[in-house]
C-alpha cells in the first residue's frame, strides 16, 4: 500500500522540524514553510515518516494511502 | 438566437427588451423582483417532485452545470449529497464577493422566486429539512428577499423553512467551506477540507452547495424539462448563462446568453478598441483580444486558451490602458483578501503583488520578473483553498498576454502614458489604473507588501 504525505497549511506554522526528519521529502521555502513532496514514501523511510507526523507540534502532517 | 421561442417572460406591451435571453432575468428591470403571483403567472406553480431524487434525472438530462465558477456537474453532485449518511442540509450561495460580478445580486433582486424555487427543489432533491441562502451583505437586497420568503410562507408554498444569511463583502466569503463556516454561525474563512463539504459541511451534515444562478435554472428545468433547457447553447455544453460583461467603453451590465454564444458579440469587441478579454474574474486569464474575438463562449473553446468562463465575469481591456497596472491592482486587491491562514499564501501573495506592483512602473528593476515566476511556482496549490491557485493564474496570463507592455516598462514607456517623461520607478501619468472595478480601500501602488491582515470582524 502506497502512502505519501499531506500537510494541513492552516495547521501549520513553520516549526520546520519535519525538514529535518524527512529531508527525502519535505524541503523548506524561502519563507520556511514546508514544501511536501506527493512522491510516495518507500517503506525504508516510513518510520521516518511517522516520527515526523507523532513529532510535528501542530498536528499539521497524515500519511495517506494513495488511492 | 431561439429567443421568442424559449422567453419565459411575457413582454409587457411598450416596455423597450434588454438585449439577450430572457429565461432568468424579466426583459424590464425597471421593478424589483416581481411578487409571488406574478411569478406564478409568468412561470406557473412549483412542480414538487414528490419524492427524493425524482428531479435527479431531468437534471442529469439537461446537463446542468453549476454557475458559480467551477462548473461541476450538478446532477452528480446531489447524488453525491443525497447518498451521503445523515440528514442534509442545502445552501444557495450567492455570495459573490468577486467585485467583478453582479449577475447574482441582479438575478436576486429581479428574480427572487426562481432562486428560491430552486432551493425548494434541491431541498428536496437531497431530502433536506433545513435550507439556507447566503447572500452578499446588502440591505436592500435582503430586505427584498426577506419579504419574498415572508410572501412564500404566508402562501404556504415551501415545504422547507430557509434561513437567510448574510456573507460579508469578502473575495472568498462563497468559497464553500468558508461558506459553511459562516452559516453555522462562524467566520467565512475557508477550511482544510477533509472530507468535503458534500460529506460534511454545515454543522458536520453533507451539505449541497449551489450557486443561486444554478438554482434558477433548476427551478425552469423542473418546469419545463431537460429539452426545453437544451433548446439554446451547445450538445456539450447546453443553456444559457448569466455574464456580468464589462466593456471597453466603460459601459457594464449583466446579461443572459446562450452558451456558445460569439464572445465577440457578447462584449461588444468589434465597436470598441480592446487590447485583451479578461475571462473568469480576478481568479481568470487574460487573452489576447484579437485571440478572444474569434471564441464561442464555451469552457471547451476557452480551455484551449487556457481559460475558463468561471462565474462569467468578462472583460475588454480599453487599448489606451495599462495591462500591468490593471493586474497590480486586481492582484494587491487579492492579497489583502488572504483569509491569512496558511503559509505561503500569507507570504507568497503580498510579494507576488508588490513585485507585479515594480513592474507596473517605469524602468522596473528586471529581477522582478524572476522573482514573480518562482513565488508563483511556491504558493500554488499549497493553500487550503484555491486562492493561491487563482491568483497565480492571473499572474502567469498577465505576464503573457502583456509581454510587449512589460518591455515598454522596461523601456521607460507605457501604452498608458501620456506624458513619458521622468525616472525609474516613475508611475504612468493614467495611473492609479481604474478600469477593472474594485473596492475603494485596495492598497495603493507601492514595491512592498501590499495590504494588512484583516481583523475578525471582516470576515462575519
Ligand atoms: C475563492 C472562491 C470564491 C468563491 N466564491 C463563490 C461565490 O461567491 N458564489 C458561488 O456561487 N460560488 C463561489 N465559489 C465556488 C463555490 O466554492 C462552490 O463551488 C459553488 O458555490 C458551488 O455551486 P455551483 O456548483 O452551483 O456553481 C467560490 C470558490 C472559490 C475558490
Ligand atoms: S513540523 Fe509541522 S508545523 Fe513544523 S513546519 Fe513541519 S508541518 Fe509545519
Ligand atoms: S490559501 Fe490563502 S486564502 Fe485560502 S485558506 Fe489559506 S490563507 Fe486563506
Amino acid at each position: 500500500m502506497d502512502v505519501r504525505m499531506r500537510i494541513n497549511p492552516i495547521a501549520c506554522v513553520g516549526h520546520g522540524l519535519c525538514a529535518e526528519l524527512l529531508p527525502e521529502r519535505v524541503t523548506l521555502d524561502e519563507w520556511g514553510y514546508p514544501v511536501v513532496s506527493a512522491e510516495p514514501v518507500p517503506p525504508r523511510l516510513e518510520a521516518h515518516a511517522r516520527r515526523a507526523v507523532t513529532d510535528c507540534p501542530a498536528l499539521a502532517l497524515k500519511l495517506e494511502r494513495i488511492r | 438566437m431561439r429567443q421568442t421561442a424559449t422567453m419565459a417572460w411575457p413582454m409587457q406591451a411598450g416596455a423597450t427588451a434588454s438585449p439577450g435571453l430572457h429565461r432568468l432575468l424579466p426583459p424590464s428591470r425597471r421593478q424589483p423582483g416581481a411578487d409571488l403571483a406574478g411569478h406564478v403567472r409568468a412561470h406557473g406553480p412549483l412542480p414538487y417532485y414528490g419524492a427524493a431524487g425524482g428531479l435527479i434525472a431531468e437534471i442529469r438530462s439537461a446537463r446542468l452545470t453549476g454557475r458559480g465558477g467551477a462548473g461541476f456537474p450538478v446532477a452528480v453532485k446531489m447524488t453525491a449529497v443525497a447518498d451521503s449518511r445523515g440528514r442534509a442540509v442545502v445552501v444557495g450561495n450567492g455570495a459573490e464577493g468577486e467585485p467583478a460580478s453582479r449577475k447574482d445580486k441582479q438575478l436576486l433582486w429581479l428574480s427572487p422566486h426562481l432562486v428560491l424555487d430552486g432551493l425548494q427543489l434541491a431541498a428536496e432533491t437531497v431530502g433536506a429539512r433545513r435550507a439556507y441562502l447566503y447572500v452578499h451583505r446588502d440591505d436592500r437586497l435582503h430586505r427584498l428577499l426577506a419579504d419574498a420568503l415572508a410572501e412564500r410562507s404566508a402562501a404556504g408554498c415551501d415545504r422547507v423553512a430557509v434561513e437567510l444569511v448574510a456573507a460579508p463583502p469578502r473575495f472568498l466569503a462563497g468559497e464553500e467551506s468558508a461558506l459553511a463556516n459562516r452559516v453555522a454561525g462562524g467566520l467565512a474563512l475557508p477550511t482544510f477540507k477533509q472530507p468535503r463539504i458534500f460529506e460534511r459541511g454545515v454543522g458536520g451534515a453533507p451539505t449541497l452547495v449551489q450557486n443561486v444562478e444554478t438554482l434558477a435554472h433548476v427551478a425552469l428545468i423542473a418546469r419545463r424539462g431537460a429539452a426545453w433547457f437544451r433548446e439554446v447553447g451547445t450538445a456539450a455544453e447546453p443553456g444559457s448563462m448569466l455574464v456580468t460583461c464589462h466593456h471597453a467603453g466603460g459601459a457594464s451590465r449583466v446579461s443572459e446568453v446562450p452558451i456558445g454564444a460569439p464572445l465577440a458579440d457578447v462584449l461588444g469587441l468589434g465597436r470598441e478598441p480592446a487590447q485583451a478579454v479578461l475571462t473568469g474574474g480576478y481568479h481568470g486569464t487574460w487573452i489576447p483580444a484579437a485571440q478572444a474575438a474569434l471564441l464561442p463562449l464555451t469552457n471547451s473553446a476557452l480551455r484551449q486558451a487556457g481559460a475558463t468562463l468561471g462565474a462569467g465575469v468578462l472583460a475588454a481591456l480599453p487599448s489606451q490602458s495599462c495591462g500591468l497596472a490593471e493586474t497590480a491592482r486586481v492582484l494587491r486587491y487579492l492579497a489583502a483578501e488572504s483569509a491569512g491562514q496558511c503559509g505561503p499564501c500569507l507570504s507568497g501573495l503580498p510579494r507576488i503583488a508588490g513585485a507585479f506592483t515594480q513592474l507596473s512602473q517605469l524602468e522596473p528593476d528586471r529581477r522582478c520578473l524572476a522573482d514573480l515566476e518562482r513565488w508563483a511556482g511556491l504558493v500554488a496549490g499549497r493553500g487550503a483553498c484555491h486562492h493561491p491557485d487563482g491568483t497565480v493564474r492571473l499572474v502567469r496570463s498577465a505576464l503573457g498576454v502583456f509581454s510587449g507592455e512589460i518591455e515598454r516598462h522596461l523601456r521607460g514607456r507605457c501604452t498608458a502614458d501620456r506624458a513619458p517623461a521622468g525616472g525609474p520607478g516613475r508611475v504612468p501619468a493614467t495611473a492609479p489604473a481604474s478600469f477593472l472595478p474594485l473596492p475603494a480601500d485596495v492598497p495603493a501602488g507601492g514595491a512592498g507588501p501590499a495590504g494588512s491582515p484583516r481583523s475578525r470582524r471582516d470576515w462575519r
